[in-house]
């Protein structure tokens, strides 16, 4: 123990003899470990990120989206102007009568309104939806009551509004009990929901959802009030579409249950939708596997990247080690004339490369430590200098900026471990040449 | 008259391919407890080859030299290095102290490879502070070589040749780089070193410093071409 307390004092002697050389020899191994821990922590970010937005979705939901069929499609099928095309309330009831494992299910219907109150005005998305909306979604009431059965079987006009819209139409007062006009009609506030995060984006199916802006009313109001029909002013023509339901959530009894209930339900729509498919149908439990394969791979690209610095790093060790034994050929002659033996020399030029590389690794562990302030900077320098107002809005954007960072503090002691390996790897051939040199000609060494 | 080393026909070739030279053709001496020995001779003539063979820094082609009661010419490396931390002191004609080290740290160096790796100890400490005392340096322990004048550099080395109480002290041209007012001193210690009973083994080019000593030996083309004894007075411990 003695033993190697002084031959790392000494080792250090003469690393701090050049300081300003150790110092730039270690950089490139504090910046692998560093960007291996870097690396690690994002993708563990991002797909813990992306692992908690499916499950927001539910793991044992299956989701069904109408979808808009491509344009020749329709136009070929269907000579009128209003485009007719997704899921429909029929669908509905065979789905729950038909599929034994599905425990719930929610229609909704959604569509843009401008909603107000006395003087304050604003666009949300209406959604019509049933008392398990709340529930199979996650929110969460901060006043008032959710949606109930019998608002639905008496057509009431009754209104749940998220926070932000509570807090928009409604600065100084209570918003229960008040009135709200959507579109053309009015609505009792009966409760308001608590802010919730967004959920994921899946494919074109879905987009992610924000709830913030959200208005919830029975969907048999909705229907009953506005028909199916949904006209939409863009770029100054108008387009009509008609749709009965654009999403169907529905919920499985187990979570062994839910891969072979998304399949029913496939071949169920296949059926009832034989021409086109209007619809998509979303698992989350799937996409769960999905995210898990892109952590993997994820992991394995960014972390060769990282390997690959230390790699860079390694070399640039044995290179300086290699110029260093040439340097101190005289030394070595010396140590050798007064009794060391070659495995002492290997000892002392390895022990140099261990203590350079190892301390490299600990600032680089410390860097990596410092990963989520890092990145707060990076994203602090992106939403300034890079993104543009809208795209920081889209769902990369978002996705970037809710991105935190992660360290897996098992690649702590990993990427240290590494750094004294490469350490080892690159100081073992300098090491021994320098051990190997003869006495007499290292000492006759200029 | 105990020895304090011997060589019995002592050769050392060096195959060129082409050539081969005969650095040492066949060299024998005794060298008594308290030998103060100047070797002498042209250049070429194998006085560092001679040296070096002492100095268990190589083994001869041929010949035995025998060093504390082994046959240096038979030992493998590791063995080697141990005869050489353990018997040997060295001064060097450039010194060849550790950049990086303090006067006391160099000339703790040889304890850093003794046999089983001891652990430095308070009692070394004194040791190599005597010995720094004793070359007067005892107030410049703490200086680096880059610090010290060539003299002082000098006389680090030869206290760090003592530490480990050597059998012989081997110097080449140790005063070759030096002025001749530090030639002087560092020829004092020597000669104090000797009067304590140490054998000494020097090769120099000045007859000055040759006449100092107890003996002389004259190389000539890898042979002992002659020797003079100065002074009778060899004595024995
Ligand atoms: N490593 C070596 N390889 C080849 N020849 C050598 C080597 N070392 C010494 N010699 C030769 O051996 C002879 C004796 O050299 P050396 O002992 O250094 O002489 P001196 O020290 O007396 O000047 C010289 O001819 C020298 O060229
Ligand atoms: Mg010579």
């Amino acid at each position: 123990m003695t033993h190697i307390i002084r031959i790392v004092r000494l080792a250090l002697k003469s690393l701090l003899l050049h300081k300003l050389r150790s110092g730039l020899t270690m950089l490139g191994i504090v910046f692998g470990v560093f960007s291996v821990i870097a690396m690690l922590a994002i993708g563990e970010g991002a797909s813990a990120q992306a692992q908690r937005q499916v499950l927001e979705l539910g793991a044992t939901n299956v989701i069904v989206r109408s979808v808009k069929p491509p344009t020749e499609v329709v136009q070929s099928s269907s000579g009128s102007r209003v485009l007719s095309y997704g899921l429909l309330r029929s669908d509905y009831k065979i789905l729950t009568n038909t599929i034994p494992t599905i425990t719930k299910a929610v229609p909704i219907r959604e569509v843009d309104r401008e909603i107000r109150h006395l003087k304050e005005s604003m666009n949300a998305r209406v959604v019509g939806c049933t008392a398990d909306y709340l529930e199979m979604n996650h929110l969460t009431l901060s006043q008032g009551r959710f949606l109930t059965n019998s608002d639905q079987e008496n057509l009431l006009n009754v209104a749940v509004i998220a926070n932000e819209v509570a807090n928009i139409l409604f600065k100084f007062e209570d918003p229960v009990g008040k009135s709200i006009r959507i579109g053309s009609m009015y609505y009792t506030v009966v409760g308001v929901t608590k802010d919730r995060t967004a959920s994921a984006a899946i494919g074109g199916s879905l987009s992610g959802q924000d709830y913030n802006k959200d208005v919830y009313v029975p969907i048999k109001t909705l229907q009953a009030r506005e028909g199916d029909l949904d006209i939409k002013t863009q770029a100054g023509s108008n387009t009509a579409e008609q749709i009965e339901l654009h999403q169907i959530t529905l919920r499985v009894n187990d979570k062994d249950a839910v891969l072979s209930t998304a399949e029913a339900i496939r071949e169920t729509l296949e059926q009832t939708h034989p021409r086109t498919k209007d619809y998509a149908v979303v698992v989350p439990l799937e996409l769960l596997k999905q995210a898990e394969q892109i952590r993997m791979i994820f992991n394995v690209v960014l972390g060769s990247i990282a390997a690959i610095s230390l790699v860079v790093g390694g070399i640039g060790i044995m290179n300086i080690m290699l110029a260093t034994v040439t340097e101190r050929t005289r030394e070595i002659g010396v140590r050798r004339a007064l009794g060391a033996r070659q495995s002492d020399i290997v000892e002392q030029f390895l022990t140099e490369t261990i203590v350079l590389a190892g301390s490299g690794g600990l600032i680089g562990v410390v860097f990596g430590l410092l990963t989520p302030v890092t990145f707060l900077g990076i994203q602090w320098f992106v939403q300034n200098f890079v993104m543009e107002g809208n795209t920081a809005g889209s769902d990369v954007g978002r996705m970037f900026f809710d991105l935190q960072p992660q360290i897996a503090f098992w690649s702590l002691p990993v990427a240290f471990g590494i750094s004294v390996t490469i350490g080892i790897l690159s100081g073992i051939y300098p090491a021994i040449s320098a051990a190997k040199l003869d006495p007499i000609e290292a000492l006759r060494h200029e | 008259m105990r020895l304090a080393a011997q060589v019995v026909d002592l050769t050392k070739f060096y195959d060129l391919g082409s050539v081969v030279v005969k650095a040492l053709r066949g060299v024998s001496t005794d060298f008594p407890e308290g030998d103060f020995v100047a070797v002498m001779g042209s250049s070429g003539s194998g006085k560092s080859t001679l040296l070096n063979l002492l100095g268990a820094l190589d083994r001869p082609t041929s010949g035995q030299y025998f060093l504390g009661g082994r046959d240096v010419s038979t030992l493998d490396d590791d063995e080697l290095s141990a005869m050489r931390n353990d018997m040997i002191g060295f001064i060097f004609q450039s010194f060849n102290l550790i950049a990086q080290y303090s006067v006391l740290e160099n000339i703790e160096v040889p304890l850093l490879y003794r046999a089983g790796y001891p652990p430095i100890g308070r009692a070394e400490r004194e040791w190599c502070l005597e010995l720094a005392n004793m070359v007067g340096l005892g107030d410049r322990t703490d200086h680096r070589p880059f610090q010290l004048s060539g003299g002082q550099q000098q006389r680090v080395s030869i206290a760090r040749a003592l530490v480990n109480d050597p059998q012989i002290i081997l110097a080449d041209e140790p005063t070759g780089n030096l002025d001749s007012t530090t030639e002087a001193e560092i020829m004092d210690i020597l000669h104090k070193l000797n009067e304590d009973g140490r054998t000494i083994i020097m090769v120099t080019h000045e007859p000055s410093i040759a006449r100092q000593t107890k003996r002389q030996i004259t190389m000539k083309d890898g042979l002992i071409e002659n020797e003079t004894l100065i002074k009778q007075s060899i004595p024995t411990r």
